[in-house]
Order: C-alpha cells, then structure tokens, then sequence
C-alpha cells in the first residue's frame, strides 16, 4: 500500500481481530451487569455494577479510543481527568457526611420548656 | 526574453498542505490535536461529574427511595441501548482503522453504520421517555409516584435521570452532526494515510459519549430491581 510510502504518521493501526474481541467483552460484561443486579447481593451489587463499568470503560479508552499508543503527556492527561472527578466528589461526600458531627443549635426544635429537644 | 527561473523550493516543504505550519512534523501536529482533544474530553468528564457526584449524595441519603425507581426502568430497553451504543463504538473504532489505511469506501460504511446504531439509540430513549411521560413520571409536570412515601425522593431521581440521560441524548445527537460530517469528507476523499486527524478526533468524542451510557445504564437502571 501506499500508506507507507507517503506517511509521515507512525501510527498504530488496530487488528480487527483485536476490535471485535474488545466489542465481545463489552457486550459480555453488558449482560453479566444485569444479571448480577437480579441476585440479591445487598452492598456488593453496587461495588460489583461499578467494577463492570470501570472494566468496560477502561477496555472502550485503552483500545478504541487508542490511549495505550498515546504519548505519555496525553496518559498523564488522562489520569489527571480522573484525580480531578475523584476530587469532586470525594470533597463533595466528605462535606455531606460529616455535617452533622458539630453541635448546631436548632432553636426551632426546641421544647417548649427551653432546653433543647434531644 | 527568457522566462523567469523559478528556483527550486524544499519539495518537502510543500508535500503536506494539510501540516499547519507551526508544527515541526505531521507527528507532531498529531500528539497536539490528540491532547487538544482529550482536554477537551476531560472537561466533559467533570461535566457530567457534577451530575454524578449529585446522583452519588442523594443515592446515599435517600437509598430506599432511588432503589424504589427501578421498577419503573425498562432494563430490556435499557439494556438494549447498551448494546447498541457498544456496536456503534465497534464500527466508530473501524471507520478510524479504514480511514488510517485509505480505505475510502470501507470508511464511509462503517461511519453510516456507526449513524445508524446511534440513531437507533436516540428512537429507543424518545420510546422510554414516551413511557416515563405517560406514566407520570417526569417531576414537574403531575409527577405521581407509588409507593406514595418514596414520592418526594423518587422526584429526585427522574430529575437526574433526564437530566443525566437528556445531556447524554445530546450529545448523541451533535455526534450524529459530526458523523455526517465525516461522512460527507470521506465522500470527497479528504481522509487517506496522510490525513485522519478529524475521523480520529470524532471517534474519541463518540467513544467517550459510550463511556457515559456504560456507566449510566448500572446507575440509573439496574439499582434495586431485585427486592
């Protein structure tokens, strides 16, 4: 082919083979998801539901959208994407969870004898 | 009088029209527009972060309530969606491999077909959604929910839920814009080994977009079915 004689591009062109396994596992992990999420599992059907998504997201970046063959800044990019959602919601949870460690007076919720209610 | 001699330029400064020229190498260019774009992706990502982490706080205080909802979710179409949006990632990833190896009619197929199971995506939700409007189901207008006690926090959820689903839907559609796009540039045989830049971009959008649904389907479909 031409491809070679005029490319400046190295680029690294997929196998089909391995596109069409990637597509096989997505839509295995797919229907694994929801099978799982009929056993009644109690807290491990989320952390199981969650670990697919990850699995299946991480094989759609690293091979369809090509991040194994990228340079190392764009990897750093990438992961730094994902430290930053980590940020957000950890920040987000921590605020949330812990809002009612403190005493708040609650005049509203007082007794009508004076004191407060609990 | 003889014709002026026009000197002998760098044949290689000229080989490439497409090399813009503040990049040294097409390479180079190449490595600018990938980070450019997953820049761009990563403000994306905190985009639709901020609905997740919205999702992640009320899961947690309001837990029975979310797990109610999904007996209201229509997992087979749910799940079919899924499937879908991973067929039309697969043949996004080989028009990107047909543009690569100027594979010009090969490309223009796969990018239709990558059309057709997005457009298939978007027929399949406008279903759902029909379902969740006649079903009351959609806050603000009657919202009506049973059990009666999880209504309020339930309200909660189908917000997020077109909310989160609704900006997802979009997104497919300015993909299906770009697509078209492509679609019609590969007609005029634009792309080839020298130049996929766009294809390649376009297909990291459309990818990420799939990312979102693998995601969303798990968080908003499969939470509690099983009480």
């Amino acid at each position: 082919m031409s491809a070679h004689t005029h490319a400046h591009l190295h680029v690294h062109i997929p196998k089909v083979r391995t596109l069409v396994l990637v597509w096989l596992a997505l839509i295995c992990l797919t229907g694994m998801t929801t099978a799982v999420s009929y056993l009644e599992l109690g807290w491990m059907n989320i952390v199981i539901a969650l670990l697919i998504a990850v699995s299946k997201a991480s094989m759609v970046a690293w091979i369809f959208m090509g991040v194994r063959h990228t340079t190392s800044l764009t990897k750093l990019f990438v992961v730094a994407g994902l430290v930053w959602l980590g940020i957000m919601i950890l920040i987000t949870a921590s605020d949330y969870n812990t809002r009612n460690w403190t005493y708040q007076p609650m005049p509203w919720a007082n007794n009508p004898a004076g004191g407060l209610s609990k | 009088m003889a014709d002026t001699v026009v000197p002998a330029g760098p044949e290689t400064a000229v080989e490439d029209i497409r090399l813009k020229h503040h990049f040294a190498t097409s390479a180079q260019q190449m490595d600018a527009d990938t980070l450019g774009m997953w820049t761009f992706l990563i403000t994306e990502v905190l985009f639709f972060g901020g609905m997740f982490t919205a999702y992640v706080m009320y899961r947690n205080m309001y837990l029975g309530a979310f797990a109610s909802t999904s007996q209201y979710m229509n997992v087979v179409l749910g799940g079919t969606n899924t499937a879908v949006l991973i067929c039309s990632s697969l043949t996004m990833a080989l028009a990107v491999r047909a543009a690569q190896l100027s594979n010009r009619r090969h490309q223009i197929l796969f990018l239709i077909l990558t059309m057709i199971f997005g457009t298939a995506f978007l027929v399949i939700k406008g279903f759902e959604y029909h379902a969740k409007w006649v079903e009351h189901l959609v806050p603000g207008f009657g919202f009506q929910y049973e059990p009666a006690q999880y209504a309020h926090h339930a309200q909660i959820l189908f917000f997020l839920y077109f909310a989160m689903t609704g900006m997802h839907a979009l997104h497919m559609v300015v993909g299906l814009g770009l697509l078209t796009y492509l679609v019609v540039q590969a007609y005029r045989r634009v792309f080839s080994a020298n130049y996929f830049v766009p294809v390649e971009m376009i297909g990291l959008y459309w990818h990420f977009v799939d990312i979102v649904w693998i995601f969303l389907f798990p968080l908003l479909y499969l939470i509690g079915h099983r009480r």
